[in-house]
């Protein structure tokens, strides 16, 4: 059954969603802190938090920052491990959440990548694999990964030889050259891609003369990055052939209009979930409205339609 | 169990040095224990701000808030009538059942972390326990609940640190930190308590009063109720979430040995 107007469905790498919003990685758990809320079942799906091989406590406190129309955080990549997410977290999810979901993965080396990945791949329940290579808050892995072409070919082919699931390579912003990045990824036989992770920021609190991030940066999200992220949606839709999912900032309707516009086939929300528990249902609710006032008939009628 | 609603400013007024009071109304039905918090969305701030609950009904919540930051500063200007999107029912609360073994509970508040107490102490009461209250200040000009704690049923002593005291205030006063008390350098076996105030204060709690007890924190908050892996500490059952888990931690999990 489809629990969204059927004008908003479109399809990812071959599985069809119901509409096109995900709550992104890293805002969403594992998914059961929100269907305390609502049925998360509306959604499109969920991309699970970011999973490693070992259990991770993450950074020190403070992780939090704010700023204008958005906020920073410097979590890094906490997480129960996978083989405690497959015993512990996913059945959790299962009696909340009845869809394929996206699994996140994360690493510190190629062999890690591909570990987690085969770990998972026997879970049904898992539609898709979304490749971290962007964590900007971790020393020696995530980022390191997504900032060389080489490399991130290197992850993609290793955690494509693993599974036959669609794989979605998650890019970071903070590059000179986004599809440059993208077209590497392509090549080296990903199935998507999922842009942008966050940006590299920092505050310094003005009474204490120091970084308010314990870890001194952190990656920004919000309202306040989302044109960055509809450019580079923009120009790596342009660049390659495969699917892209646009993330970074969206909060409305109108903001999913405009990121499928820029070439996203769906896109997720993240830090609005964190403000706004509510965020993605109200968006699902409110788009047949927001496609009505733009003349819009099938929310696929206008991927990359800004080109 | 959190819940989204909106609440209407009935008072919002200074009660102390840096320090008001809110009165907030609407469904209040979330809240669902003492020590619990609510997170509050103000115009022109991407997070919201999660300030514990000092009392609370089903149509009503009390807050006291320090002005910390420019969004505490911008909320001492809100005026009665303004609606507040307020998340409620987050985090654990105090557990009250842990003092009904012991007979005698002991409400030790640091500064602004006195505000969870006056629930507290009114679901002690109520349930006949006898409640001592230690609240400690940098300076009496801070003083906040010792005259609504006595008027609940608690023993209160003030403690501050520069020895001021205040006239409008029944209650003993004393100088030092709350761990200098007198009544927590005598026999306390027979005692369990609830402490909240600033981290050097808690760390002195747990090191230095000797009965059983649990301790409420605070952190920087990304979400309040769990998603964001924010505000994460350690503890002996590994990493737990300050917002969700806690904010009430009982001493027996903490890593301070």
């Amino acid at each position: 059954m489809s629990y969204s107007d059927p004008r908003l469905a479109t399809t990812l790498c071959g599985i069809k969603l119901d509409n096109p919003v995900i709550a992104a990685s890293g805002t969403f758990g594992y998914g059961y802190e929100f269907a305390e809320m609502y049925d998360i079942n509306e959604l499109g799906t969920f991309s699970f938090k970011g999973t490693t091989e070992e259990a991770r406590f993450g950074n020190e406190s403070p992780r939090i920052a704010e700023c204008p129309s958005g906020m920073l955080n410097a979590v890094g990549l906490q997480n129960p491990g996978v083989d405690k997410v497959i015993s512990e977290e996913l059945p959790k999810l299962k009696a909340c959440f009845h869809k394929p979901v996206m699994a996140n993965i994360s690493g510190f080396s190629t062999d890690e990548y591909a570990y987690v990945c085969e770990r998972l791949n026997a879970e049904k329940q898992i539609g898709w694999f979304e490749v971290n290579i962007s964590c900007p808050n971790v020393h020696g892995g995530g980022m390191g990964f997504g900032t060389d072409p080489a490399l991130a070919a290197e992850v993609t082919k290793r955690v494509r030889e693993v599974t036959d699931k669609p794989v979605i390579m998650k890019l970071t912003p903070n590059v000179t050259d986004i599809t440059e990045i993208a077209k590497a990824c392509e090549d080296a036989g990903a199935d998507g891609i999922s842009l942008i992770n966050t940006v590299l920021a920092m505050r310094i609190n003005l009474n204490s003369r120091k970084p308010v991030i314990r870890n001194c940066t952190g990656g920004m999200s919000g309202p306040a990055v989302l044109p960055i992220a509809v450019r580079m949606v923009y120009q790596v839709s342009k660049a390659v052939t495969i699917p892209v999912v646009g993330l970074g900032g969206i909060s409305t309707p109108e903001d999913v209009l405009e990121m499928m516009m820029a070439g996203a086939t769906a896109v997720e929300v993240g830090a609005a979930n964190l403000t706004e528990p509510f965020a993605c249902k109200h968006i699902i609710d409110g788009l047949p409205e927001a496609m009505d006032r733009y003349g819009i008939k099938n929310i696929t009628d206008i991927i990359g339609i800004a080109h | 169990m959190l819940k989204q609603v909106l609440l209407a400013i009935e008072e919002n007024t200074a009660v102390a040095e840096n320090v008001y009071r809110m009165v907030l109304k609407g469904d209040c039905t979330g809240v669902s224990a003492p020590g619990q918090f609510i997170n509050i969305k103000l115009s022109g701030h991407f997070l919201r701000r999660p300030i514990s609950v000092s009392d609370y009904d089903k149509d009503s919540v009390v807050i006291l808030y320090k002005i910390a930051g420019e969004g505490t500063k911008e909320m001492t200007e809100l005026k009665p009538g303004t609606e507040l999107d307020v998340l409620t029912g987050l985090g654990n609360g105090f557990d009250v059942e842990k003092a009904k073994e012991k007979g005698h509970a002991l409400l030790l508040g640091g500064g602004i972390g006195s505000a969870p107490m006056l629930a507290l102490c009114k679901e002690l009461r109520a349930a006949g326990l006898r409640v001592s209250a230690v609240l400690g200040f940098n300076t009496a000009k801070e003083l906040i609940l010792a005259d609504e704690l006595e008027s609940a049923g608690a023993e209160v002593t003030v403690m501050t640190a520069d020895g001021s005291t205040a006239d409008y205030c029944d209650a003993d006063f004393e100088k030092g930190f709350v761990t200098d008390a007198p009544m927590l350098q005598g026999d306390i076996d027979d005692c369990y308590y609830y402490a909240c105030g600033p981290l050097p204060m808690l760390k002195s709690v747990f090191k230095n009063v000797k009965c059983d007890g649990e301790l409420s924190f605070e952190e920087r908050m990304g979400c309040g109720f769990g998603a964001c892996m924010g505000c994460t500490m350690h503890t002996v059952h590994g990493a737990k979430r300050v917002c969700k888990d806690g904010p009430v931690f009982a001493k027996s999990e903490l890593l301070w040995d």
